[in-house]
């Protein structure tokens, strides 16, 4: 065979994928982690990622965990910065349909698996649900300590001073913690775990969850859980309690409170409007007539369509 | 709905558009055939089989034309094809002093058994434009002679000194102990030697130069010598369970070199030479040797010396020498990152406030006494 | 794997028993099962396996958890019924690869087919403080959970508290799961296999005995 056809033949394999994508013993591999995982809340367990077709930071992690769990039933929903519509969240999901031929959704409460990146939906999850999280470093203690031996170490002993002098020294310069994202959580009362760089507003909604969080990072080869129902606390001290980000404003299309906001600029006079980041919650809600204080706004009118301008 | 990149559907259609067109450039200009790239950009090839741990250069050429010439993006376009290929087993290992040798050199003498085999180098060439590359030919060879492999028997220079004592022995690694594979485990650390060695054979050529480099310049200095460099082609044998003995799969060509260390001795060992090791797919010297200087930097726990440099540190060269890892992590900063950012906008816009009111604070504080007197 | 192998010859004379008619998918269905029951300790959780026919003592539940979790990478550990059984070993050696070990500490997973017997927990592997993720899952076939002994289990993925039944199994059972729960977060998991579902007990659970 020449190397032109064996090539032309080779590309006509790789359009039989496997159902999504991973071989079975790779699957089983992953698998075995998530049950690890599963049974040890918050401890991060090894496992031999697989090099995927998208590169490491596009959320090979997420893609594993999720290509390990799916069926041909599930509803799978992909969701990045809080919204189905970026272009990693339309690529991965359409990853899915081509190589697992699933059905897809924009609705939260439709899909059976969510997979995201950086937020955590508004609408409260249920326990037929399952949240996958794609993460970029899994261990919360690396800004503090490099190395993983270190830091293995430090899980084993369950000795997280270092942390705790770090918020503290937070406290001590600015008056308050300073960190606003991947903010460092304990789970069921032992491991200190990195909720992955969701903004610290969606902590609550982590602690006591009904649906099964999975948390994949595909680069440095970790898989961790959360059970249902499980208790995690955002580390905190008891002079400085934990507090998460509040908006002075409700979303400006929608006019919902209590939910993380997007700032967009509206033009170069420092014109600005705050609308949800969960693009789903907002369209729901403007579905049912929920109206916010810019909605009449021109500018809101062509931030507030679903089509390209 | 607000979302970072509008239409992403649509977009995404346009990008994939977009590149293929570049990808192609001018249509009058023909098309590079892979037989082109495979035959003339040998180098390329090589680079990107070996960082993405695949031999094949055909798969390696159609990389190479597909990333428009960008190596690591075709290495990783290797990789991607390599992890989903049915695995039957590992080789037996390849026996480079069986090489069908077409270079052979050795630093450390000036001749040995079997010779001094120049072979294809740029080494001592003239780095200047050859303008009569731009307007060769098709098929005129310009060179006379073209280089045949050598039949001689060509022991290894480790070998030799080894015969005399002075070289530390290779090391013999018991049967049953399986050889570690960081593409079935993930690495952990401390990693053994066949761990190291896999994973800088994966590594960017441009990673281990600099490391390798900063070793000679006094950040973990080691003394090497390149007591041999050798290319040219090996078996590769599997050995089939079934039938009870190793067939061959067929030769891939190698690079293998390894360096010379004076080692001064300690408390557990008599002064001896120590070695480093590095084995690459096709002709690639500058990262075999890179390979060799930095395994043996990473060899300091075993020979009990001192760990002071960057080149030493096991955990630190391991984990960023994947050039395939270290491009999507730095390029993933590409994606949206606005949940966070508006998050730190916030808290920075409050921190600002809180320190421009007590700097108001204290200026009242300092202009109140003025005032009174 | 440095697992030591059991080098009786397959002894196959009868032809093997099928495995999964759909193996992507039955594993897939398979795995769910089992991660809900992991995810919600104490709480059973459908397992279909009406293809499978294997040789006993292994029965289908168990077969199917066995085509779903093993292969080449898990050492295999039997209690001595499975183990005295030819076509069990080559049922599960041709099917999943798994490397059968003569030591429970060696073993990644082990099937016990006969509980009444078994084993002390504390003999399996129970991982280490740095890497816990090491240690045994250990399944039990032939459960009955409408059995009378009953244990109240709390913790991850029980929202308060839950009760639980289950056997047959031996007089100190829940002792030692109880002790082994203590270890947290080392100790292996337990997945309970019945005739149509599988309830699982992770080493993360607090179990309360409650009187029959
Ligand atoms: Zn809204």
């Amino acid at each position: 065979m020449t190397d032109t056809a064996r090539i032309q033949d080779s590309i006509h394999e790789q359009d039989e994928y496997n159902f999504a994508y991973l071989d079975e013993q790779t699957k089983r591999m992953i698998r075995r982690a998530i049950l690890k995982g599963i049974a040890i809340p918050g401890y991060q367990v090894p496992f031999a990622s697989r090099e995927m077709p998208m590169p490491y930071g596009w959320g090979t992690g997420g893609v594993q965990v999720t290509a390990a769990i799916l069926g041909r039933n599930d509803c799978l929903k992909m969701i990045d910065q809080g919204s189905d519509d970026t272009t990693n969240a339309v690529s991965l999901r359409g990853f899915f349909e081509k190589t697992a031929g699933v059905r897809t959704t924009c609705e939260t409460a439709e899909a059976t698996i969510i997979q995201t990146r950086h937020r955590i939906p508004e609408k409260p999850l249920t326990g037929e649900q399952i949240l996958v999280f794609q993460v970029p470093i899994p261990e919360p203690l690396r800004f503090l300590e490099p190395r993983e031996t270190e830091t293995r170490k430090m899980h084993a002993l369950e000795d997280y001073g270092l942390m705790h002098v770090k918020l503290y020294e937070d406290i001590a310069r600015n008056g308050h913690i300073a960190t606003t994202y991947a903010y460092p959580v304990k789970v069921n009362d032992r491991y200190v775990m990195d909720p992955s760089p969701t903004p610290k507003f969606d902590n609550p909604k982590i602690d006591r969850m009904a649906a099964l969080q999975l948390y994949g990072a595909g680069r440095e080869k970790r898989i961790y859980a959360i059970p249902p129902h499980t208790k995690v606390r955002s580390l905190d001290f008891e002079d400085y309690p934990f507090e998460i980000q509040q908006f002075d404003k409700p979303c400006g299309l929608c006019g919902a409170d209590n939910v993380y906001l997007d700032e967009v600029i509206l033009d170069d006079e420092g014109g600005r409007m705050f609308v949800c980041s969960d693009s789903d919650y907002c369209e729901e809600r403007r579905a049912q007539g929920h109206l916010g204080p810019m909605a009449a706004d021109p500018a809101a009118a062509r931030i507030g369509t679903k089509e390209p301008a | 709905m607000y979302v970072a990149v509008k239409g992403g559907e649509k977009a995404i259609r346009n990008a994939h558009k977009l590149t293929a067109k570049r990808r192609r450039g001018d249509t009058s200009v023909p098309a590079l055939t892979l037989e082109q790239i495979a035959q003339q950009l040998s180098h390329s090839v090589a680079r990107v089989m070996g960082e993405g741990s695949l031999y094949d250069e055909t798969l390696a050429a159609l990389a190479i034309k597909q990333a428009r010439g960008d190596l690591i993006e075709a290495a990783f376009l290797m990789r991607a094809y390599r992890t989903t290929l049915p695995r039957f087993g590992y080789s037996t290992p390849v026996d480079t002093g069986a090489m069908r040798i077409e270079r052979r050199i050795s630093a450390t003498y000036k001749d040995l058994p079997g010779g001094q085999v120049l072979g294809p180098t740029f080494d001592y060439s003239h780095r200047l434009l050859d303008f009569a590359l731009a307007a060769e030919d098709d098929g005129v060879l310009r060179t006379a002679e073209t280089a045949e492999s050598v039949d001689e028997a060509m022991p290894r220079v480790t070998d030799l000194l080894g015969d005399e004592g002075l070289m530390e022995p290779d090391p013999v690694s018991d049967e049953d102990t399986p050889v570690g594979d960081l593409t079935r485990e993930p690495l952990s650390f401390p990693a053994d030697r066949d761990l190291r060695l896999q994973n800088l054979a994966r590594g960017d050529e441009g990673f281990l130069l600099a490391l390798a480099y900063s070793t000679q310049r006094g950040y973990g200095r080691t003394h090497p010598f390149a007591g041999e460099i050798r290319y040219g082609e090996v078996e590769v044998e599997f050995f089939a369970e079934e039938l009870g003995f190793a067939v061959t799969l067929g030769s891939i060509k190698v690079t293998e070199c390894q360096m010379v260390n004076q080692f001064a001795g300690s408390a557990r060992a008599a002064p001896t030479f120590t070695r480093g090791y590095g084995l690459v797919f096709g002709q690639v010297e500058r990262k075999a040797m890179s390979m060799a200087m930095v395994d043996r930097s990473m060899r300091w726990q075993e020979l009990g010396e001192e760990q002071v440099a960057p080149a030493q540190d096991i955990e630190f060269v391991l984990s960023h020498s994947d050039n395939i890892q270290a491009t999507g992590f730095v390029e993933h900063l590409k994606l949206p990152h606005y949940v966070d950012f508006q998050a730190e906008l916030d808290l920075v816009r409050r921190m600002r406030a809180e320190w421009f009111g007590r700097r108001e604070q204290q200026e009242e504080g300092e202009a109140a006494p003025e005032a009174a007197q | 794997m440095t697992a030591k192998q059991d080098t009786q010859s397959l002894g196959a004379k009868a032809p093997l028993a099928a495995g999964f008619r759909d193996p992507v998918h039955d594993a897939q269905a398979c795995f769910r099962a089992v991660m809900n029951a992991m995810a919600r300790p104490g709480s059973r959780q459908p397992v279909g396996a009406p293809d499978l026919t294997p040789p006993a003592p292994l029965t289908p539940v168990a077969a199917a958890l066995a085509l779903t979790l093993l292969d080449y990478d898990t050492p295999l550990w039997l209690d001595k019924p499975l183990m005295a059984s030819g076509a069990v070993k080559a049922f599960l050696r041709f099917h999943t690869g798994a490397p059968i070990v003569s030591e429970p500490v060696e073993a990644a997973f082990a099937l016990v087919s006969s509980p009444g017997q078994m084993v002390p927990l504390a003999g399996f592997n129970q991982g280490s403080a740095e890497y816990p993720d090491s240690s045994a899952t250990v399944i039990l076939l032939g459960q009955d959970f409408q059995a009378a002994q009953t244990v109240t289990l709390s913790g991850p993925g029980i929202e308060n508290s839950t009760v639980f039944s289950t056997g047959p199994l031996p007089p100190v059972f829940w002792e030692q799961a109880v002790a082994n729960s203590r270890q947290f977060p080392r100790g292996i998991d337990l997945i309970f296999a019945g005739s149509s579902d599988i309830a699982a007990l992770p080493r993360s659970t607090r179990i309360l005995p409650t009187e029959a």
